[in-house]
């Protein structure tokens, strides 16, 4: 393009300034896939919940125990393709900072509710063989540096209390990197041998598989109706539903952080677009000997906007390449506070275009004052 | 006595001797002042004139401590300032050189009378002290009025007036006039050299003077050419020369 | 002799519209610190405020928070009888308590969220005696009654006084509401801890904690000894003040990172809007300094002056973020508190001494972003400086 120098030239007429414009948009971007990052963690849960999947809990509180027995006939529900189940158990493994959930698991189903937790069929078949054995989600094992075969004690104060160890048999890993990779499973009969007379064959929730998606509701209908008027009543919800739930007790934090942020992206955004706008104003006797010397006024309003378009644009993928490269610097230092941080496609794309928005507004006005404007009165306006 | 051969005595207040100067621009060693001298006494009114590149403003800005010669010495009142550390020379200027400019250089967001008091603040005097110079110098200018008004509100040959009044009320050494009435009609222009020549006659100061107007330079006791890196006095052949020179 | 002060004054404002760029980012940045540090300490106090200093808490040994505790009625008997527990005509000051986590619909989305339910023993309001009741009268033991913390009524639906709720499969009347002073039990429902251990199908005389009300903080170590040595019991004693202050830290622990993280961000950006707004203020004004220096200020003058004009811009930025953030004190919001899986609501803590900090950080800001424009206009050529248009 033959104008390409004339738009670099005045691109690096003022360094610090072009250094200064693109490093804010840069700031800019970087906040923006930050808050994406954070609010991605928050709702993590709901985004990856199976859309085929449904939880059932006991009805009257999450942290009650419904019966082991209630799993066959919710099997003869027709609509039903697969079910596992889970007990929370709430250890700590050396001490309270290092958390990371532990689930008992049923060993022979939790592979079918749950395949997009991947585990090698070798690590797999010796963790079912092994009473003691245990997997552990890929980030937990490399945040502990645990290898296969390792010895890992958990205290509890729950199920008889103790110190309860286990054997490190596999690691499994997400399909998705938005997966949750941190989990802890060990084997119910290893569970149910060691916890008291009083709470044998009672299990945590069920996660149950559908046949298909569209039948989910009405499942979840007939598995409550089926045990209403029990000594255990349930309540059945889709995985994304039961999810949400805990993404909305999380309040209006998660709301704050993403309002303020979102204020602060605006602004800075429009403080960034605000400097190239006086950045053009500037110029305007210059833009005027320009059109003296014959461009029209569609050229100039061209030179103005590529400009900003440049600025814009190195800003945005500077920052979405800084942001790429922090947060995982950033997990760590969360320390599996915050389920998993990954920085979607989908972000870095609304960025960057969010990013070239700003550009051609920032340019766009100036740049029609400038293709506007009379050449006489502005050589005037030294 | 003003004397450009370097046979002034020692007791003259400004004593220049061998002054060069050169520049570098786009590697190519531009001299402008080659072996100047120059001599003058308390209470001389100098212009020195000079086709536009002929080193005027360097020699000016050399005199004022705004820059350094490339060799030769300027001396004022018995003090040499060519070797002077930058922050010696901040200091001297403070005491000895009151600066006239073409474009007033007033400071825009202070009244007249914060500007004319910015030297003073480098003074040890008292807040008292220092509004008595201010109305002062401020009354001999004949601004005893407008003190309280901004550079915005006063008409060029006001501002030129209130940048009189900031480069005497310290009672500097001298005065370095540079282009004093070059942004003025002829009205204010004579009004202004009829306020300088005041200022030399009356308070008995001593002024330097850069110009390229010879009806201003005529107002000097002597003007001074610039031919070739040197002062040459005046006579009325270059006289009339440079006034050729201004005319075409 | 420094610059005069006003010059800067004067020219900031002159030059406002390119000051209040860096003024608004300053200002959000400071905005967002105190909030961020306001929404942390106000979730510390309030889980603070849940403590007393001359209460104990007894727990299973090993416990880490009350939902996992489980202490006998036995044990509680013997607790009863260690020193320094004070005393009154209904005998010593013990709560035994269980706690569960039932579901009730928030008045806000209508989706139901964990609500903290104690079953606690009659005489608690003598124990916990800054807790008082706001509406109502305080619950009778044996019957399906329960008392509502205010915030706790404001956000759930149904939780008004004389209402009639049907949860666990029987029927509660709320026969009071409580006022907790801005503690987490606020945000708690409260019943008989007979009652509850029934409804939530628990052995009856197992608790999972007991508060004790001592005759006075001092008493704690006594009781601690006494209690921890006693071989028929295993149990942890922690000072309730204590525990309460650990349940915060990993909430407080990710807001402050998260908060630091956005603030060092805009921190980063503001301090770029400062420095575009002060290189663009010394470079309009490059015949100004010169004239400054030809009249004799030094450099360091000039230096003094930019840092300080800087630093000017910089309160403003402050001052307007922390009025802007103001409002936020004492607005209630909620949250999950992990230890417990229920809801917790709170109040933005704003204090003094966080605005100052608010408005030390914008200053270092502007002291960041002034002092590279500030050098760069002490080094400007005044010769030519002088004289350009």
């Amino acid at each position: 393009m033959k104008f390409r120098r004339l738009i670099l030239a005045n691109l690096f007429r003022k360094k610090i300034r072009l250094i200064l414009t693109i490093g804010s948009f840069a700031v800019a971007l970087f906040l923006f896939a930050f808050l994406g990052v954070v609010r991605g963690a928050f709702n993590r849960g709901a985004d990856v919940a199976g859309a085929d999947r449904l939880v059932v809990i006991d009805r009257v509180s999450i942290i009650n125990l419904i019966p082991l027995k209630y799993r066959d006939q919710i099997l003869q529900i027709p609509g039903v393709k697969c079910i596992t189940h889970n007990n929370w158990f709430g250890g700590v493994y050396q001490d309270e900072k290092n958390f990371f959930p532990q689930f008992v698991i049923d060993p022979e189903n939790q592979r079918q509710v749950f395949p997009e937790l991947v585990v090698p069929d070798d690590q797999w078949n010796n963790f079912v063989k092994d009473r003691q054995g245990a997997i552990a989600g890929a980030r937990t094992a490399e945040r502990f540096h645990w290898k296969i075969g390792d010895r890992i004690p958990i205290k509890t104060t729950l199920y008889g209390g103790g110190s309860w160890e286990f054997i490190l048999d596999g690691i499994y890993h997400g399909q998705r990197p938005e997966n949750d990779e941190t989990q802890f499973w060990f084997q119910w009969d290893y569970f149910e041998e060691r916890i008291p007379q009083a709470i044998k064959g009672q299990i945590g929730w069920y996660v149950l598989r559908v046949n298909s998606p569209d039948d989910a509701v009405r499942v979840a209908k007939a598995i409550d109706a089926k045990f209403a008027n029990s000594p255990n009543e349930t309540k059945t919800e889709t995985e994304s539903a039961f999810a949400a739930g805990w993404v909305k007790q999380f309040g209006n934090i998660q709301f704050l952080i993403l309002t303020i942020g979102s204020v602060v992206f605006f602004t800075l955004l429009l403080v960034t677009g605000n400097t190239m706008a006086i950045s053009v104003r500037e110029r305007t006797s210059e833009l005027a000997v320009l059109k003296a010397i014959g461009f029209s006024g569609r050229a100039v309003l061209f030179f103005i906007l590529a400009e900003s378009l440049v600025i814009a644009l190195a800003g945005g993928v500077l920052g979405l390449s800084l942001a790429l490269l922090a947060v995982p610097a950033l997990a760590k230092a969360l320390n599996g506070m915050l389920p998993q941080l990954v920085l979607e496609p989908s972000i870095l794309v609304v960025g960057l275009f969010a990013a070239l928005a700003v550009g051609i507004a920032s340019g766009i006005l100036p740049g029609l004052g400038a293709m506007r404007m009379r050449v006489v009165n502005a050589l005037r306006r030294v | 006595m003003v004397r450009v051969d370097g046979n002034g005595g020692s007791q003259s207040l400004i004593r220049v001797r061998g002054l060069n100067k050169t520049y570098s621009r786009g590697g190519e060693k531009i001299q402008v002042l080659q072996g100047l001298n120059l001599d003058v006494d308390k209470g001389d009114f100098v212009a020195f004139m000079g086709p536009s590149g002929s080193g005027k403003t360097t020699l000016l800005n050399l005199l004022g401590g705004l820059d350094v010669p490339s060799a030769g010495s300027i001396t004022v009142a018995g003090d040499e300032i060519t070797h002077m550390s930058g922050s010696k020379l901040t200091q001297w200027r403070a005491r000895h050189v009151g600066f006239i400019f073409q474009m007033y250089n007033l400071i825009p967001v202070l009244t007249a009378y914060q500007n004319v008091e910015l030297p003073l603040l480098l003074t040890k005097l008292s807040g008292s002290e220092r509004r008595k110079h201010v109305e002062t110098a401020l009354g001999v200018v004949g601004l005893a009025d407008r003190m309280r008004l901004y550079p915005r509100q006063l008409s060029g040959g006001q501002e030129q007036r209130v940048t009189i009044a900031r480069a005497i009320v310290s009672d500097p050494t001298f005065l370095l006039c540079d282009e004093p009435t070059g942004d003025l009609d002829r009205k204010s222009a004579d009004e202004i050299m009829a306020l300088i020549e005041e200022l030399v006659a009356k308070y008995g100061k001593t002024v330097l003077m850069v110009t390229h107007d010879p009806v201003v330079a005529a107002r000097a006791h002597t003007t001074l050419h610039l031919e070739k890196g040197v002062l040459v006095e005046g006579t009325a052949s270059s006289r009339q020369s440079v006034l050729a020179g201004g005319a075409a | 002799m420094a610059i005069p002060l006003i010059y800067n004054v004067r020219s900031v404002r002159a030059r406002w519209t390119s000051a209040i760029v860096a003024v608004i980012g300053i200002a959000g940045t400071v905005g967002v610190f105190i909030a961020m540090l306001s929404l942390a300490r106000g979730f510390r106090a309030t889980l603070v405020a849940s403590g007393s200093p001359d209460n104990a808490l007894v727990m299973r040994a090993g416990s880490t928070s009350e939902m996992m505790g489980g202490i006998t009625l036995d044990s509680v008997r013997v607790v009863e009888d260690a020193p320094g527990i004070a005393r009154d005509s209904s005998g010593p000051l013990v709560t035994q308590e269980v706690v569960g986590v039932i579901p009730f619909p928030l008045i806000s989305t209508g989706t139901d969220a964990n609500v903290q339910v104690r079953g606690v023993s009659p005489h608690v309001l003598r124990i916990r005696n800054f807790v008082k009741i706001a509406q109502g009268r305080m619950l009778e033991p044996g019957l399906s009654e329960i008392v509502v913390g205010k915030n706790a009524s404001t956000t759930y639906s149904g939780l008004t006084l004389g209402n009639i709720l049907n949860f666990s499969g029987s029927h509660w009347k709320v026969v009071g509401i409580f006022d907790a002073g801005g503690s987490s039990f606020d945000s708690e429902v409260w019943c008989d801890a007979p009652v509850l251990n029934q409804v939530l199908k628990r052995p009856q005389n197992i608790f999972q904690s007991a508060t004790v009300h001592l005759v006075s903080p001092d008493a704690f170590q006594q009781f601690k000894d006494a209690v921890t040595s006693d071989p028929r019991l295993n149990v942890d004693v922690i000072r309730e003040v204590d525990y309460y202050a650990k349940q915060s830290t990993r909430f407080t622990t990710l807001i402050t990172i998260l908060g630091g993280v956005v603030a060092s961000i805009m921190a980063i950006g503001a301090i770029f809007a400062g420095l575009n707004t002060m290189y663009s203020a010394v470079a309009e004004r490059g015949r100004e300094i010169a004239t400054m220096r030809a009249l004799g200020f030094g450099a360091a003058a000039v230096v003094v002056s930019f840092l300080v004009e800087a630093m000017l811009i910089s309160f403003i930025g402050g001052a307007v973020g922390c009025a802007a953030v103001l409002p936020l004190n004492g607005l209630t919001t909620a949250t999950i508190n992990w230890q417990t899986f229920s809801s917790l609501a709170f109040a933005f803590k704003i204090t003094t001494e966080l605005l100052i900090k608010g408005v030390i950080f914008a200053l270092a800001m502007g002291i960041i972003g002034g002092l590279l424009p500030a050098v760069r206009a002490a080094r400007l050529p005044v010769a030519t400086a002088l004289r350009e248009l």
